[in-house]
C-alpha cells in the first residue's frame, strides 16, 4: 500500500459564518501553515457581516445567548487536543473554557446588576437597561493566543454585540481553530468575525470605519499606533477600550469592565398615574 | 448578430401593418447563444475599475439612477422626501450630482412634480396597469394620459406579456404605438419584464418589437417578479439597441431595473454598456438604473473615495 499523502490545512478568515480566503489572495506562513493575510477590504466585508448579524443577535433573549455561549464552551472543551497540538498549553485551554463559561453566565444577569429602577422626583417609573452598542472591532492580545482571544471576544458578544476581531499576527492558528469551534456551535454567522494578518493593516480601517460602534485596543502594543487608532475612533465617537499593559495577567478574575464598556444605557420614563 | 442590418429602413416601418410580417421578422432574428451571452456578461463583470475611474463611474451611475418607489404604502410625504433626495443625494457634499429621475406611481406624480419643478431631474411614472399590464387598453391609455397630465415627462409602460407569449405580436405592437401616442411629448420606456419572457430569444424579439413600435427606452423589469435585471439579459438588450441603430439610425436607451443594489453591480453594467454599444450610451439620456437601495451604496462608496474612510448606512437616509 502506498503511503498516504498528507492533507495540509490552509488557515482562512472567518467572515459571516464562512471561511473565505483574503480577497487580496495573500497569505503568510505560521508554524509552516499558510494563513490568510487580511486586507482592509476584508475588514470592510467583516463589518458588513457583523452589522447584518446585530439585529438577530441583539434581539435574541439573554437566556438564549447564554445557552449558545455555553454550547460554544462545550465545543471548545471537545477540541482540547487540537489546541494542545497547536502548542497551546493544556492549562490555558482549560482556563479559556472556564472563562467562556464564566462570561456565558453573565448573559442574563448583567441587566439585573447594571440596570434597574432609578429613584426620580416625579410621578414616574424610571428604568434603565443596558443594551449592546452594536459592532465592536477588537484587536486581540498577542499572547496568550487562546485565553487572551476568548477573554476579549466573550465579553463583547455576551451582551449582544457582534465583533470583528483582528487576531494575534504571530499566533493566528488558535484564532482560526476557535473560529471552527464557533462555526460548529449555535452561534449565528457574523456574530464573530476573525481576521488574521497585520494589525497595522486591518486596525486603522476598523478604527476609522463609520459603521463600527466601539473598538477594543487591548492587543495594540505600539503606543503611537494606539494613539492614532483612538484619534480615528473619535470621528464617530466610538467607545474605546484602551490597550492592556504588557504585564497584564490574563488568568485572574477579569471583572466586568470589558462587558460594561461596550454597552449603551437606555432609560425609560413611564408615567405612574395617581 | 448584425443580420438585421441588412433590412432596409423602409421595410422596418412597414412591419407593424401585418401580423405575418411582424412575426416573420421577429422569428427571423438570429437566436441568442445562451452560453455565450452568459459567459460574455460574466467576463465583462471581472474588470477592475479603481480610483479616478471608479470616482467617475460612481458619479455617472448616480446621474443614471431612476430613484424609484413603487409601493402600495407610498404616501405624499414619502415621495416628497424621495424627490428631495433626488435633487441633492448627499446633503453633506454639494459636488455630488443629482440623479436622473424619480419614478413613482401615477397617483404620486403631482407631489413629486411640486418638488422637482425647475430642476433637471426627470419625473417618471409607471403606467398602463403596472406591473401586470392585465387591463383593457382604454384603461391603460387613460392611466398614461393621467400621468402625463399630472406632470410626468417619462412614462414606464409594461408590455402585454400575455399577448406576447401567446404570439399575438401585433396586439403588443399596437398597444405600444397607442401608448406612445398617449404620451405626447413624454419619453416612453417600455418594460419587457424579462423575468417572465423565459428565453433570451424572447428578450431579443420583445426588444425589437418595442423599438419598432416607437419606444424611446427599453427596460428590463418591473421589479415585482422574482427575476429582475441580470447582466446577460441587459447584454442582449444592448445588442438589440445597437443593431437597431445600425438598421434605422434611431438610438434607443436601455434601463435595467430591479436587483441592482451595489456599486459593484452598477459598475459592471457600465463596463458592459461601454464594451457593447460604446460611449454614445454612457449618458443618463441613454442608460438608466431603475433602483432604490443602489443610490445609498453609491453614496457610501463616493464618501469612501472622498474621505478615505468607510462609511455606514447610518449616515444616509432610509427610503
Amino acid at each position: 500500500m502506498s503511503e498516504r499523502v498528507a492533507v495540509r490545512k490552509t488557515y482562512k478568515l472567518f467572515i459571516g459564518g464562512k471561511f473565505p480566503r483574503s480577497e487580496s489572495g495573500r497569505s503568510y506562513l505560521v508554524q509552516s501553515s499558510n494563513v490568510s493575510l487580511a486586507s482592509r477590504k476584508d475588514a470592510r466585508d467583516a463589518v458588513v457581516a457583523a452589522r447584518a448579524a446585530v439585529k438577530g443577535w441583539a434581539g435574541a433573549t439573554a437566556y438564549n445567548r447564554g445557552q449558545i455561549l455555553y454550547r460554544a464552551a462545550e465545543m471548545l472543551e471537545g477540541r482540547r487536543e487540537q489546541f494542545v497540538a497547536l502548542g497551546i498549553p493544556g492549562d490555558e485551554v482549560d482556563a479559556a473554557v472556564d472563562r467562556w463559561v464564566w462570561y456565558a453566565g453573565w448573559a442574563d444577569k448583567l441587566a439585573q446588576v447594571y440596570g434597574g429602577a432609578n429613584p426620580v422626583a416625579g410621578p414616574y417609573f424610571n428604568i434603565s437597561a443596558p443594551e449592546p452598542t452594536g459592532v465592536v472591532a477588537v484587536v486581540a492580545p498577542e499572547r496568550p493566543a487562546l485565553l487572551g482571544l476568548v477573554s476579549v471576544i466573550a465579553p463583547a458578544i455576551v451582551t449582544g454585540n457582534t465583533v470583528v476581531v483582528a487576531a494575534s499576527p504571530s499566533e493566528p492558528l488558535a484564532a482560526v481553530t476557535l473560529a471552527e469551534v464557533l462555526a460548529t456551535s449555535d452561534l449565528p454567522g457574523g456574530v464573530v468575525n476573525i481576521l488574521t494578518g497585520a494589525i497595522t493593516e486591518t486596525a486603522p480601517a476598523l478604527a476609522a470605519h463609520m459603521d463600527v460602534n466601539a473598538i477594543d485596543l487591548t492587543g495594540v502594543t505600539d503606543a503611537t499606533l494606539a494613539g492614532e487608532l483612538e484619534v480615528k475612533a473619535a470621528e464617530n465617537l466610538k467607545r474605546v477600550l484602551r490597550p492592556a499593559p504588557a504585564d497584564h495577567d490574563w488568568t485572574v478574575d477579569p471583572g466586568v469592565t470589558r462587558m460594561t464598556t461596550l454597552l449603551e444605557t437606555k432609560t425609560v420614563w413611564h408615567p405612574k398615574g395617581v | 448578430m448584425t443580420a438585421t442590418t441588412t433590412s432596409a429602413r423602409s421595410d422596418l416601418s412597414e412591419l407593424g401593418r401585418s401580423e405575418t410580417a411582424l412575426r416573420t421578422f421577429l422569428h427571423g432574428l438570429p437566436g441568442v447563444d445562451q452560453v455565450g451571452a452568459e459567459q460574455r456578461a460574466a467576463q465583462l463583470g471581472t474588470r477592475s475599475i479603481k480610483t479616478t475611474a471608479k470616482a467617475q463611474a460612481i458619479d455617472l451611475a448616480i446621474r443614471m439612477v431612476d430613484l424609484t418607489t413603487l409601493e402600495g404604502a407610498d404616501t405624499p410625504g414619502k415621495v416628497r422626501a424621495l424627490a428631495a433626495k433626488a435633487l441633492r443625494p448627499d446633503p453633506a457634499d454639494p459636488s455630488c450630482p443629482h440623479v436622473g429621475a424619480v419614478c413613482v406611481y401615477p397617483a404620486m406624480v403631482p407631489y413629486v412634480a411640486e418638488v422637482l419643478r425647475g430642476s433637471a431631474v426627470h419625473l417618471a411614472s409607471v403606467a398602463t396597469a403596472f406591473p401586470s399590464g392585465q387591463a383593457p387598453l382604454e384603461i391603460k391609455l387613460a392611466d398614461t394620459r393621467a400621468a402625463v397630465a399630472a406632470g410626468a415627462d417619462e412614462i414606464d409602460m409594461v408590455i402585454n406579456r400575455g399577448a406576447f407569449l401567446a404570439g399575438r405580436y401585433s396586439e403588443v405592437y399596437d398597444e405600444i404605438v397607442a401608448t406612445k401616442e398617449a404620451c405626447g411629448d413624454a419619453h416612453l420606456k417600455v418594460i419587457l419584464e424579462t423575468g417572465e419572457l423565459a428565453t433570451y430569444d424572447n428578450v431579443r424579439r420583445a426588444s425589437w418589437l418595442a423599438m419598432l413600435a416607437g419606444g424611446d427606452f427599453i427596460k428590463t423589469s418591473t421589479g415585482k417578479v422574482p427575476v429582475a435585471a441580470t447582466l446577460p439579459v441587459t447584454l442582449v438588450m444592448l445588442e438589440a439597441v445597437r443593431d437597431f441603430r445600425a438598421a434605422t439610425g434611431r438610438q434607443v436607451g436601455v434601463k435595467p431595473a430591479g436587483g441592482i443594489k451595489t456599486t459593484k453591480d452598477a459598475i459592471k453594467y457600465l463596463v458592459m454598456v461601454n464594451e457593447t454599444v460604446g460611449a454614445d450610451w454612457l449618458d443618463p439620456d441613454w442608460f438608466r438604473f431603475g433602483a432604490s437601495s443602489l443610490l445609498n451604496d453609491l453614496l457610501m462608496q463616493r464618501t469612501k473615495l472622498t474621505t478615505g474612510v468607510y462609511s455606514g448606512p447610518d449616515y444616509f437616509t432610509l427610503d
